[in-house]
């Protein structure tokens, strides 16, 4: 089973990259309203209970995939 | 006193921490992350550096390493640890210090001398400087912008746990005198018992007035007394 995990900031937590490729963007002429950035992640487990492969795969983002202090995850089944 | 210095791969602050010990007489071992077991320790130095590359996030990989558990461990017995620099990132990653670093402000590596101020000299790690004593000390990170909850602040502030504040030459803290966009300035916090200091700047490059200055020394000195 495939899934992909998505990491970024928190809301309210300031992301310094994201201003820059921002910035960036705006100087080449597009226009955006707000970007952030974040971390994506595909995985790959032999398990072929979704319940539990979906458990074992949120057990990774909680331990050492994100910072729950300053970062969110999103996971999504990809096959 | 017996101290042990953790190396990871990437660790690059591990010999000068050694140096420093050693020159302040502490019985020191390195201890290689993959170890299972500490030799007996009073004091234990998670060095700076750019462990496994700073992969994932600074410290995060270090943070499960297999010598971490013992660490653990040792901390919540009460044994001394000091995480410098990586090392701090190391220990917020572990959960034995709370809040985080954060990529600096300004997104630039950031290597020069700064001062800091002592907020607290009631402790372990801090007894041999004075209140609000200003040092001049070396700071070298990326990701040194601390930040942490709301609540965490408040617990920080109500129970003189903000060891080190960045100040100017004047002790003032405040925007100017913020070299990384950290939450109130802090540059080190203590755990709620203060056996763990967790700091961004290295008092091991600041023990040798033929290189630097002698500021870093009273830290050691302070875990010998």
């Amino acid at each position: 089973m495939k899934f992909s995990v998505t990491v970024t900031l928190k809301k309210d937590v300031l992301d310094p990259q994201g201003k820059v490729v921002q910035n960036t963007l705006l100087n080449l002429g597009l226009s955006l309203k707000n970007i952030r950035q974040g971390k994506y992640f595909e995985i790959e487990i032999e398990e072929k209970d979704q319940i539990k492969a979906e458990k074992d795969v949120n057990e990774m983002c909680k331990k050492l995939l994100a910072n729950l202090i300053i970062e969110d995850y999103k996971i999504n089944k990809l096959q | 006193m017996k101290s042990s210095v953790i190396v990871f791969p990437g660790s690059n602050c591990d010999r000068d921490i050694a140096v420093a010990l050693e020159k302040m007489q502490f019985k020191n071992k390195m201890v290689w992350h993959k170890e299972t077991k500490l030799p007996k320790s009073d004091l234990i130095v998670l060095p700076g550096g750019f462990s496994y590359g700073d992969y994932l996030r600074s410290g995060a990989v270090a943070g499960k390493s297999l010598i971490i558990d013992e660490v653990i461990k040792a901390a919540n017995n009460g044994c001394l640890v000091l995480g410098i620099c990586n090392g701090f990132q190391i220990l917020t990653e572990t959960g034995l210090l709370n809040g985080t670093l954060l990529r600096n402000k300004n997104l630039k590596f950031i290597n020069k001398d700064i001062q800091v101020k002592v907020m607290n000299n009631e402790t372990s790690f801090t007894n041999k400087y004075k209140k609000d004593q200003i040092l001049n000390i070396n700071i070298a990170h990326n990701e040194g912008n601390f930040f942490t909850d709301k609540n965490h602040l408040q617990n920080l502030k109500d129970n003189n746990l903000i060891a080190l504040k960045y100040c100017d030459k004047n002790g003032k803290t405040n925007s100017r005198s913020n070299p990384n966009g950290s939450l109130e300035n802090i540059a080190g916090i203590f755990n709620s018992k203060k056996n763990i200091l967790g700091m961004m700047p290295h008092p091991e490059r600041m023990v040798d007035e033929l290189i630097s200055n002698t500021d870093g020394v009273n830290l050691f000195s302070s875990l010998l007394n």
